[in-house]
Formats: structure tokens, C-alpha cells, sequence
């Protein structure tokens, strides 16, 4: 048996635009055994609840993350609307959707750029973000911010977009659906990409189910699970099915991603099709008092937000628990046998956001 | 048009000695483990289990005093680790057969248990 | 920009950000924004860099990773604090586990406020950093020179102690 070694890898980490400390044990080049440590952006902001009043929490769990921003606080008042039996009007719900729809095309494009960087691929990188670019700007000409928007709140949202404004977004996006197209041959065909994901870092149905993986880490190992199935927001009038890859590695795991950006651009057109007229926002009464828990499927996979009255403006608990924790069991494993020259890339395949895992 | 299922939301209590048995049946029924959390409450801790089958939701509520150690689900679901080492650092909640104890290094604080101040 | 002779090498840690102010940091690298037309490019190895880019407060954990990598950075330095996390810890001020601000670790020179900063926001907090820079390099340069005076005067005491003796 040869020797063993310790690598210490991370916080501060070339590929790693976030600060995550791995252990690697490794043989020669292999990678035995990886343990996770976490902690380094850990805030404690569920804990302001006692603080903020929960109209104003909104504020603070969007910025659990900037990239999933919009999600969190989707999350968030989806959770408190149903602690509080609001109904919120149709209109929002659509918007809602098509925000937070936008928000994956932008968070999938934002990962493929990185996994290009991981692999060495810079001009892919840059591409990537220059096409991502465009759906920054559309964010901020229908929210005034560019990764944070704070156009959620409790009972619905607080800027309507008009059909004009709408049917532009689809146009948009249509064209932006051939650049994309480009990129996603270039992921698909190119010789060195596929050598650098097929086979990389497998994870079986079995093992997923196992790891309770979630997410496009999830659909990648052909498990069915997708929040936006549950009912909530606008999706039961879109009619979707998730989109699922049998492979397993880093290469359907990249597949899967691609394809849901394309799946998303028909979403927000569908959604735009059937947007109904009417108020944007209903009347907020009274104080949280029950409990609920609302489950988002963000870009990155299943995330929960439960929340505690106590009767008073201030929240008795309120927890998230975001995609990256629940895969960090899946990524582990995939990095048991690895090369040490694959790890960054097999950390970035389970497309980690550390500061949401941490809070 | 998929109905609602987001509104179904189970919140079933249980005792601490049938915790194991319990997380057991979910296991062989392919239940998935989607959360653990716990909340500080008068009685000790609160810690919820929740558990989705084909996106819908069933949540075991245990309640514990605050000195009573509970019994790790690690054996069971192996990622319960996470949340397990979380409550640990950050309320105090003792466990016992851990199968991964980070031994309060898993998320570093500045103040020891956070959410549970010691008096 | 006269002034930008040189061409900084950046190095970017995340102190405890939402992420916000770090992906406008990348935007700020790739083409809608490109800072790499003024020779910026961002390095991973504080020993090659010239700003430090920081986002995010300081917490009890990464403190100490903050001023490591802040103390491996050569002579003349300049450190841009991103964010309003990054100037004042922000929205999470309050938070148990939070600092303050990254000038609670390190000496800052130049604040970039925004929740996030705005990549037009940080590539000006940058240039203003070149302009800190040159007069860090300035006073650097009269300090090793007075240095090496101080060397030749003492080389030369040293040698009329030897005659003289």
C-alpha cells in the first residue's frame, strides 16, 4: 500500500470563487477520502428574526445568497403566506415565476462558466458570461437591481411588469436561445470537454437516493424530484415535466443544466402567454402564529424554508436549509477515487453555493 | 394542473424512544430526508425530521429536554450527519452514536451554541 | 488614466458575502465589463498580487485567513473593501457571528459601497486603488532609498572605526 497524505484544500482557492476547506486523503494521485469543514461565511442570520419584523426579514434572507437571491425570497414569503393563509393573486404568482425562472437561466449560465473555467476552457468561460449578461440586464430594467432585487414581499410582489416589457423578455430570450445553443454544442460535442466530464465523478440512482441527493444533482442520476412539481407558484398552469439524464457523471450533470436553461426560456414564454390581469399584491393582516414549511426548487435543488410564529411581529424560528448542504453528502462521495487533478471541477459539478449552506 | 401538494404539511409528534424505529419505517418506505431542524422551545428542543415521498411532505416532531442526549439517525441516513454536527454546535443538542462527529468543529463560532446561550 | 502605468494583479477573498459582490467581481473580469484592457488580471496567489479584493465582513473564522493572505502580499499593497459587508458588515451587523468590517482585520484604502457593488462601482474602486498604489510605491522608493543611505553611512562608519583602529 502506498503512503498516505493529508492535502488541505481551500478556503482561499484559485477555482473557488467561495471559501469551502476540504481534507483530502489521497494515495499517490487518488483521492481517498475528502471531509468537509465548513464555517468560514457563516453569519448566523436566521437568528436576526428576534430582530427584524418579518415583513422586513424578506431583506435579510435574500441575501442568504446573490446568486438564488430571488429564490430565497420567494421562499421565504411563500412560507409566512402560509403561515398566515394569504392567498396571493394569480398576477404575482406569474411574476414570481418568471423572475425566478430568469433567475435559473442566470445561475445555470453563471455554473457552466465557472465548470469551463474549472477545465481550463477560458474563452468559454467569457462567453458564458457575456451571454448571461443579458438576462443581468433584464433583471434590472424590471427590478432595478442587477443580482439583488428585493421585488418580493410578503403578499405578493412590489413591481408589476407591462405586456410591452413582457413580450420583449420573450424576444429577447428567443434570440438569446441561439447563443446559448452555441455554447451548449460546444459542452455537448467538443472532444476535450467530454473527455474532461464523461465518466468524471458517477453517482448511481442508487447512491443518490442514498445521499439524498437534490437538485440537478438529483435528475442527473435519473431520480424524478423537482420542487416545481408541488403545486406552488404558476407552474401547475405551465404544464412541465423535469428534465432527467440516466448518466450520472459530470457530463449529464452539465447536460441537465443546459437543458433546463432551454427548458426555463419556454417557461417564462409559456408564462407570459398566460399571465392574467389584476393586482400584483394582497393585504397582509395580523401576525404569524402557525407554522409551514415551503420547499423551492432553486437552481441548485430542493430548498426549505420553515417558519414559527409566536404571534408578535417577530418570527419564533425561522430556518433554511439550502440544496448545497443536502448534496454535500452526494459530493463526498463522488470525490472518493477521484483524481486530485478533478477535484475542483468535481466541487464545482454539485454547483456549491457555500455562503447559502452556511447563512 | 398538479394539485397543491405544497399544502400538505403532517407534523406528527413522537417520543424519543421511538425515534429510531420510526425513522426506520420512512427509511423502508423511500422516504427521502430533506431537513432536520431544531428550535429552541420552554420544554428543551424541538427537532423536526422532514421527509418528502414524490414531492410530498411528512414531518416527525420530537421534543426533548435540553440534557437528555438523543439517538443519532446516522445509522440510518448516513447524511443526517450534517444537520446532526449543526445542532450540535450551534444549540447544544447532544447526540449519541454519531457515525461522523465533527466534535463542535463543523460550523466554527465565535460563542459556543449561539442559539442556546449558556447562562 | 494617465496615471495607470502599471498593470495591478488583483487577488479576491470572500469574506463571509452573500456571493453578490463575488460574482460582480468576476463580471467585472469577463467581456461586458473586462477590466483585463488595463492589464488587471486576477491571480489566486497572494504573493503575485498587488490589490486585494475583499468582500463580505469578517467573522472569528476567516480573520485570520484574511490578514495571512493580507501579509503574504508584497510591498506595495492596496486593499479594496467591496460591499457594504466589506466597509461596515451591513445588513448583518447585528448578526452573533459577525465582526465588522474588513477594516476591523486590515488597514483598507479604498471602500466601494453598494448592496451588491455594481461592477462599474468596483472597476472605479479599483483605479482609485492604482492612484494609492503609485503613492505607495513612491514612499516605498524613498524609504528603501533612505534605507540604502543609511546602509552606505553605516558601511562607511563602520570602515573609519576599522582604520582608526
Amino acid at each position: 500500500m502506498s503512503k498516505r497524505t493529508v492535502i488541505p484544500f481551500g478556503p482561499q482557492h484559485p477555482v473557488l470563487p467561495e471559501p469551502v476547506h476540504l481534507d483530502l486523503v489521497i494515495e499517490d494521485e487518488k483521492v481517498v477520502e475528502a471531509v468537509p469543514s465548513i464555517g468560514f461565511v457563516h453569519r448566523g442570520l436566521e437568528k436576526l428574526v428576534e430582530k427584524r419584523e418579518f415583513p422586513e426579514m424578506v431583506y435579510v434572507i435574500e441575501r442568504i445568497c446573490g446568486i438564488c437571491s430571488f429564490g430565497h425570497g420567494w421562499g421565504y414569503c411563500r412560507s409566512v403566506e402560509g403561515n398566515m393563509s394569504i392567498e396571493i393573486p394569480d398576477r404575482a404568482q406569474f411574476l414570481r415565476t418568471i423572475w425566478h425562472e430568469l433567475s435559473r437561466i442566470h445561475s445555470h449560465l453563471m455554473w457552466l462558466g465557472l465548470l469551463a473555467d474549472a477545465f481550463g476552457f477560458e474563452s468559454l468561460f467569457m462567453h458564458c458570461w457575456r451571454v448571461r449578461e443579458t438576462i443581468l440586464d433584464i433583471f434590472e430594467e424590471t427590478t432595478g437591481g442587477r443580482v439583488i432585487f428585493s421585488v418580493c414581499k410578503v403578499g405578493g410582489v412590489r413591481r408589476d411588469i407591462d405586456g410591452e416589457e413582457l413580450k420583449r423578455i420573450v424576444d429577447i430570450l428567443a434570440k438569446l436561445k441561439d447563443e446559448i445553443k452555441k455554447l451548449a454544442d460546444v459542452f455537448f460535442d467538443d472532444y476535450s470537454v467530454r473527455n474532461r466530464l464523461c465518466g468524471v465523478g458517477y453517482l448511481s440512482k442508487e447512491d443518490a437516493k442514498e445521499l439524498c441527493a437534490v437538485g440537478p444533482m438529483a435528475r442527473a442520476s435519473g431520480i424524478r424530484q423537482d420542487m416545481r412539481l408541488d403545486g406552488h407558484g404558476a407552474y401547475p398552469y405551465l404544464d412541465f415535466e423535469p428534465v432527467l439524464e440516466e448518466g450520472g457523471d459530470s457530463y449529464a450533470r452539465c447536460k441537465v443544466r443546459i437543458r433546463e436553461v432551454f427548458q426555463s426560456i419556454e417557461l417564462i414564454a409559456k408564462a407570459v402567454k398566460r399571465i392574467p390581469v389584476g393586482e400584483i399584491s394582497a393585504p397582509v393582516k395580523g401576525n404569524p402564529s402557525g407554522e409551514f414549511i415551503a420547499r423551492m426548487e432553486q437552481p441548485r435543488g430542493e430548498a426549505y424554508y420553515y417558519s414559527k410564529g409566536s404571534g408578535s411581529k417577530f418570527l419564533a424560528r425561522m430556518r433554511v436549509r439550502t440544496p448545497t448542504n443536502m448534496n454535500i453528502p452526494a459530493m463526498v462521495k463522488t470525490l472518493q477515487g477521484c483524481d486530485l487533478a478533478d477535484v475542483p471541477m468535481l466541487i464545482l459539478t454539485i454547483d456549491p453555493c457555500i455562503s447559502c449552506t452556511e447563512r | 394542473m398538479t394539485e397543491a401538494l405544497y399544502r400538505i404539511q403532517n407534523f406528527v409528534p413522537i417520543q424519543a424512544s421511538e425515534l429510531l424505529n420510526k425513522v426506520r419505517d420512512m427509511k423502508s418506505d423511500g422516504q427521502r430526508l430533506g431537513q432536520i431542524c431544531c428550535t429552541k422551545v420552554e420544554e428543551g428542543f424541538e427537532i423536526l425530521y422532514s421527509f418528502d415521498k414524490d414531492h410530498v411532505l411528512t414531518n416527525l416532531r420530537l421534543t426533548v429536554p435540553e440534557d437528555e442526549a438523543v439517538q443519532s439517525v446516522t445509522g440510518v441516513y448516513w447524511p443526517a450527519f450534517i444537520y446532526e454536527n449543526e445542532m450540535q454546535d450551534l444549540f447544544g443538542v447532544k447526540f449519541k452514536n454519531m457515525a461522523l462527529n465533527y466534535e463542535g468543529r463543523f460550523f466554527k463560532v465565535s460563542e459556543p451554541t449561539p442559539w442556546n446561550p449558556q447562562k | 488614466m494617465s496615471y495607470v502605468t502599471k498593470s495591478p494583479w488583483i487577488i479576491h477573498y470572500d469574506g463571509s458575502s452573500c456571493n453578490g459582490c463575488d460574482i460582480e467581481v468576476l463580471a467585472c473580469l469577463t467581456p461586458m465589463y473586462d477590466v483585463e484592457r488595463f492589464g488587471v488580471i486576477n491571480t489566486g496567489n497572494p504573493k503575485h498580487a498587488d490589490i486585494f479584493l475583499v468582500t463580505g465582513s469578517v467573522n472569528a473564522q476567516n480573520i485570520s485567513v484574511v490578514k495571512q493572505i493580507y501579509e503574504q502580499m508584497p510591498r506595495p499593497k492596496v486593499v479594496v473593501a467591496v460591499g457594504i459587508c466589506a466597509a461596515s458588515a451591513g445588513i448583518f451587523k447585528e448578526c452573533y457571528n459577525i465582526i465588522g468590517g474588513v477594516d476591523k482585520a486590515i488597514p483598507v484604502d479604498v471602500y466601494v459601497p453598494g448592496c451588491a457593488a455594481r461592477p462599474e462601482a468596483i472597476i472605479d474602486g479599483v483605479v482609485k486603488g492604482l492612484s494609492v498604489l503609485e503613492e505607495k510605491r513612491k514612499s516605498l522608493k524613498e524609504e528603501l532609498a533612505a534605507e540604502t543611505v543609511k546602509a552606505g553611512m553605516d558601511f562607511k562608519a563602520e570602515g573609519e572605526e576599522r582604520e582608526g583602529a
